[in-house]
């Protein structure tokens, strides 16, 4: 027996050693949770070695900092030139952005939408990372006594970074995006498709669950979907790099993250996300015709003329105040789908409107002639002023905006009904009220 | 200081004698200690250093060195549990651990039977036990814990060259921790 053993001593050595630790990982399988001696263990390990990282990576960022801040100002001058030229840019972007941001608040607030927002943010620098190629967590210089909890989002300005695993007291511990066992709700910003974006074992992130007939273009954004209750909704996540038919009839679609993952110095650690309504104490009081105006159908607006310059019978689009605008679109053709607003006081718009804007409009009684002379309604029309007599289309519509013989009269704008109409005849249900803000 | 000098049977070496070689405490201690510390905090400055695994050339080396398969484990053993404590909850404590106690008595059984002091051979033993530490690393993971864990050759491969020629720099480093 003592030959046996001192024969094996190594082998016996390790598979004693091999075995307690199986027996380990099976005891920490059975237990996953942050309890017990592992916790305990690993918040000593992490709490002796972070106050070192952390020293070491500020004393660092102190010299950086000197040294990029007071000595190498080379190129800043000229850096501060194109920042100003972008700002003027950004400016203007801006403007146009804000009214689509108004009119997509406005559009929350009737459908009782509600947004998330950041409320509030810590920002911390990444002081260490798990070393290994398998795992690939971060160590954050802010913990539980900083306010930071599990599952918190991680994010920077150009994208998410992940959510916090474990928390010490004086750091934390995160789970980036392209790590294997890291799952965010994700979606692709114009398509709309909702999928999960996963790490994978050799630092990619791909966006799984998404049906192998959709359509996925290389190049689209991926954003947040807000699905798993820890990142807001709508923040940048990436860039789709391909996408190719997978297994399980699902698209294996390859994602870039949005922020750098492996250059990361300082991070936001997302403390409080409120869910409210959108805020549209600041936009123009919304009436109920505006509303009812949008709901309202459209009427198809081809405008035919023929030869001898009359328009063609059903081609009209009449006006609120019950002339047809046939005359008009033989010279100024609207653009498909522009707005006739209702409440004009017999001049019609003579200008092209722009394609992205809708026929919301109906006449407030005129009906298009079979030879393109509109016929009015005996209704009074919906700005109150008297109903204009039919005209001939050669050239006299009531406006007299258009001669439909080819000589186009001066142009003249729409003006908007001074004073909400009464209310359209019986016959003509889907009459809107007018009052709908003039069209600029 | 201390060195033996240990004879030993089916060696393929044309030496007769291979020096063993003793390290005192503090090395061993700090030297595991300071190569895990440098291992999770290079990465944050560093973009490619988490395909360079230190601690495993610690053990590697320690192995060879001391050419004693018990205390090769044993080595092996305590740097991976080290590395095992910083690596995330998703790693339970072991999955390190394991590779190189397997890494470190495999490597300190090879270097009883060859000379381990030259650096062709150092880069061919550690390109090989890179290897070993994933096989075993991955066998753990997908194996004993179900987690899927995906194995690719040509990362592997780079990781291991990648490695196995850091590791003759290191090695030459760590070589004046040794006492003769």
């Amino acid at each position: 027996m003592d030959t046996f053993i001192g024969r094996y001593r190594n082998l016996i050595v390790l598979a004693a050693i091999l075995f307690a630790q199986i027996i380990g990982l099976a005891i920490q399988v059975r237990r996953p949770s942050d309890v017990g001696e592992t916790r305990l263990i690993r918040l000593w390990a992490v709490s002796a070695v972070t106050p070192v990282e952390s020293a070491v990576i500020h004393s660092q960022e102190w010299v950086k900092n000197l040294w990029t801040t007071y000595i190498y100002l080379h190129g800043v001058r000229r850096e501060n030139r194109q920042l100003r030229a972008q700002l003027e840019q950004m400016k203007i972007e801006e403007a146009r952005l804000s009214e689509d941001a108004r009119m997509a608040r406005r559009v929350q607030t009737l459908l009782a939408f509600k947004e998330q927002y950041v409320d509030s943010t810590v920002a911390a620098q990444v002081i260490g990372t798990s070393g290994s190629d398998q795992s690939r967590v971060l160590y954050i210089d802010k913990g539980s006594s900083d306010g930071i909890a599990t599952d918190m989002a991680v994010i920077t300005p150009t994208g998410i970074v992940g959510k916090i695993v474990q928390v010490f007291p004086d750091s934390a511990q995160v789970l980036p995006i392209n790590d294997q066992f890291s799952g965010v709700g994700a979606a692709l910003k114009d398509s709309r498709l909702q999928g999960i974006l996963k790490g994978g074992a050799n630092g990619t992130t791909t966006l799984q669950y998404i049906m192998s007939d959709e359509k996925v273009v290389p190049g689209e954004d991926v954003i947040t979907s807000g699905g798993d209750r820890i990142f807001p909704k709508g923040l940048p996540v990436g860039k789709v790099v391909s996408a190719e038919p997978g297994k399980d009839l699902f698209l294996n679609i390859r994602v870039i993250p949005a922020a750098r993952l492996d250059q990361l110095e300082e991070v936001l650690v997302v403390t409080k996300i409120t869910e409210k309504m959108p805020d549209a104490k600041d936009l123009a009081p919304l009436r109920a015709s505006d509303i009812l105006a949008e709901r309202l159908p459209t009427v198809p607006t081809k405008t035919e003329v023929d030869a001898a310059g009359n328009a063609k019978p059903g081609s009209a689009t009449t006006t609120p105040a019950g002339t047809t605008a046939a005359g008009q679109t033989a010279t100024h053709p609207p653009a498909a789908g522009a707005v006739v607003k209702p409440g004009a006081t017999g001049v019609t718009a003579n200008k092209p409107v722009s394609a992205a804007t809708t026929l919301r409009a109906t006449p407030a009684g005129t009906t298009p002639g079979t030879n393109g002379v509109a016929k009015p309604k005996p209704a009074t029309p919906a700005n109150g002023a008297a109903a204009p007599k039919p005209k001939p289309a050669n050239g006299t519509a009531a406006n007299n905006a258009t001669d439909t013989n080819g000589t186009s009269a001066p142009k003249q704008e729409t003006k908007p009904a001074p004073e909400p109409a009464p209310s359209a005849p019986s016959e003509q249900p889907s009459t809107p009220p007018t009052g709908a803000p003039p069209q600029p | 200081m201390s060195t033996r000098v240990m004879p030993f049977r089916g060696s393929v070496t044309s030496r007769e004698q291979v020096s063993v070689f003793e390290f005192s405490w503090p090395v061993l201690v700090f030297v595991p200690l300071v190569a895990v510390l440098i291992q999770i905090f290079i990465p944050v400055k560093v973009r490619f250093m988490p395909i360079v695994d230190l601690p495993f050339m610690v053990t590697i080396f320690f192995a060879t060195a001391r050419r004693n398969p018990i205390s090769g484990c044993l080595t092996g053993c305590f740097i991976g549990l080290i590395q095992d404590l910083f690596a995330g909850p998703s790693h339970p404590l072991g999955m390190y651990g394991i590779a190189l106690t397997v890494v470190g008595y495999l490597a300190s059984s090879l270097g009883v039977k060859i000379d381990v002091e030259n650096p062709g051979t150092r880069f061919l033993i550690t390109f090989g036990f890179f290897g070993v530490h994933q096989g075993v690393y991955y066998g753990v993971a997908h194996g004993l814990l179900r987690q899927g864990v995906q194995w690719n050759w040509s990362h592997i491969a780079i990781s291991a060259l990648a490695n196995a020629i850091i590791g003759i720099f290191v090695y030459k480093f760590l070589d004046r921790f040794k006492q003769r």
